[in-house]
């Protein structure tokens, strides 16, 4: 915030950590909420995460650009820090894909342990008397 | 560097001289942004290992109650604790701020001020991971390889008390979260009694919940609570050099201040991730 007053930067600050704080609330709330602690109503799951993980990455995007300056350093080392995040875009879609699929395995393998399999008994009349028979 | 006619040293500034700063920032500012930036992909790594293995797993203990105690005794305040915690975070952050703002304007005490403020809040933080971590341990019995909290798959009826919250008779849903009790150093798992289903009419026992939930948390929240304790080493550190005059000397000021600024930060912006992935969802 080297662009601004003293003044000026020591109002921004304060706004922004109550800016913060608020958007904590709300995320609290809406856990709350959603998942039927206050009022007994629920929301739906996929609802409730869109807006938790919206509002974080929001809280995430004012912490780095104005607490820690990044919005106000050179473009250059703002891609240089930013731009090698975006890897984890694929690392966060190939793990979760690679846990959607064992866990369709697990369910796989349950289905197969409880599975009913007719024993096959052996009685006398099936087996083989082979002592009793000759000698060739 | 070379002497022209004159006899003055002409210090070279070419591209490649190193008298440049194409990033307008020191070398060491420059370098805590990549170190935090490649500490960015370890929780990053941590985090989504987490996701995965949630994903991966048929049933995950529920955040709201395995995280639902205060301290005092007080019981079924889902979250509550949590907020607290990030509150303490947010506000160190913010006396950060000033402290760097401080720094601008060559105040000395301002900075030692608002650094102790900042510290205060680290080791506040830290205060209450160790409880959560206490009651977890201590009374819950999580281990890294034993998690008693489980979710029922399936409606039912007890068929014994816990001694705690779950009398006999007691009725569940499919969805509820239960923790296993321990009595005399050994886990009880309760007997109940299957009442929808493929299964009604069936005695079962209660089971342990995804071993991973565990370590996962053990091993996160410690990275991240480790990271907390030497961020609040090193303002100490430094608050006791800006409060001798330390950075009063130095050409470039208060830039410490600057750097451990943007870890504490750092370690402010882990937890809103940590508290969305563990706590919120």
């Amino acid at each position: 915030m080297g662009h601004m007053t003293y003044e000026q930067s020591k109002s921004v600050a304060l706004k922004l950590i109550i800016l913060l704080a608020v958007i904590t609330v709300i995320e609290v709330l809406i856990a709350l909420v959603g998942k039927g602690y206050i009022g007994g109503w629920h929301a739906p799951v996929w609802a409730m995460a869109i807006a938790m993980i919206g509002l974080s990455l929001y809280k995430a995007y004012k912490i780095v650009y104005e607490f820690m300056h990044l919005g106000h350093e050179v473009p250059g080392m703002l891609k240089s820090v930013l731009l090698p995040v975006l890897l984890l875009i694929w690392a966060i879609v190939a793990f979760f894909w690679e846990g959607n699929y064992w866990n369709k395995s697990r369910a796989g393998i349950q289905e197969k342990n409880n599975e009913q399999i007719g024993l096959y008994t052996p009685n006398t009349i099936d087996v083989k008397q082979w002592e009793e028979e000759p000698l060739v | 560097m070379a002497t022209d006619t004159t006899g003055h040293v002409k210090v070279d500034s070419g591209t490649w001289d190193g008298g440049n700063e194409p990033f307008k920032a020191s070398y060491g500012k420059l370098m805590m942004w990549y170190f935090l930036l490649s500490d960015a992909f370890t929780f990053a790594g941590f985090l989504i290992a987490y996701g995965a293995l949630r994903i991966s797993m048929p049933s995950w203990p529920v955040p709201d109650f395995v995280f639902s105690l205060l301290p005092g005794g007080i019981e079924n305040m889902p979250l509550i604790f949590v907020t607290i915690m990030t509150f303490v975070l947010l506000f160190s952050s913010y006396t950060m701020v000033r402290a760097v703002q401080e720094g601008h304007q060559e105040n000395r005490k301002g900075v030692v001020y608002w650094m102790i403020l900042t510290i205060i809040g680290g080791a506040a933080f830290l205060g209450c991971q160790a409880w959560e971590w206490n009651t977890l341990i201590g009374k819950e019995h999580m281990t890294i390889s034993t998690n008693p909290f489980g979710t029922h798959t399936e409606s039912g009826v007890y068929l014994e008390g816990d001694g705690h919250h779950i009398n006999k008779g007691d009725t569940f849903k499919e969805g509820d979260s239960y923790l296993i009790h321990q009595h005399g150093g050994e886990f009880h798992p309760l007997s109940y009694k299957v009442t929808e289903g493929a299964d009604a009419g069936t005695t079962k026992q209660m089971e342990f919940g995804p071993k991973a939930f565990g370590a996962l948390f053990y091993f996160i929240t410690g990275f991240h609570g480790f990271h907390v304790f030497s961020g609040v080493v090193f303002l100490i550190i430094i608050m006791v050099n800006s409060f001798t005059g330390l950075y009063a000397e130095r050409k470039n000021g208060y830039e410490m201040v600057e750097k451990i600024g943007l870890y504490w930060h750092f370690v402010d912006l882990v937890w809103v991730f940590v508290f969305l992935v563990f706590y919120l969802l």
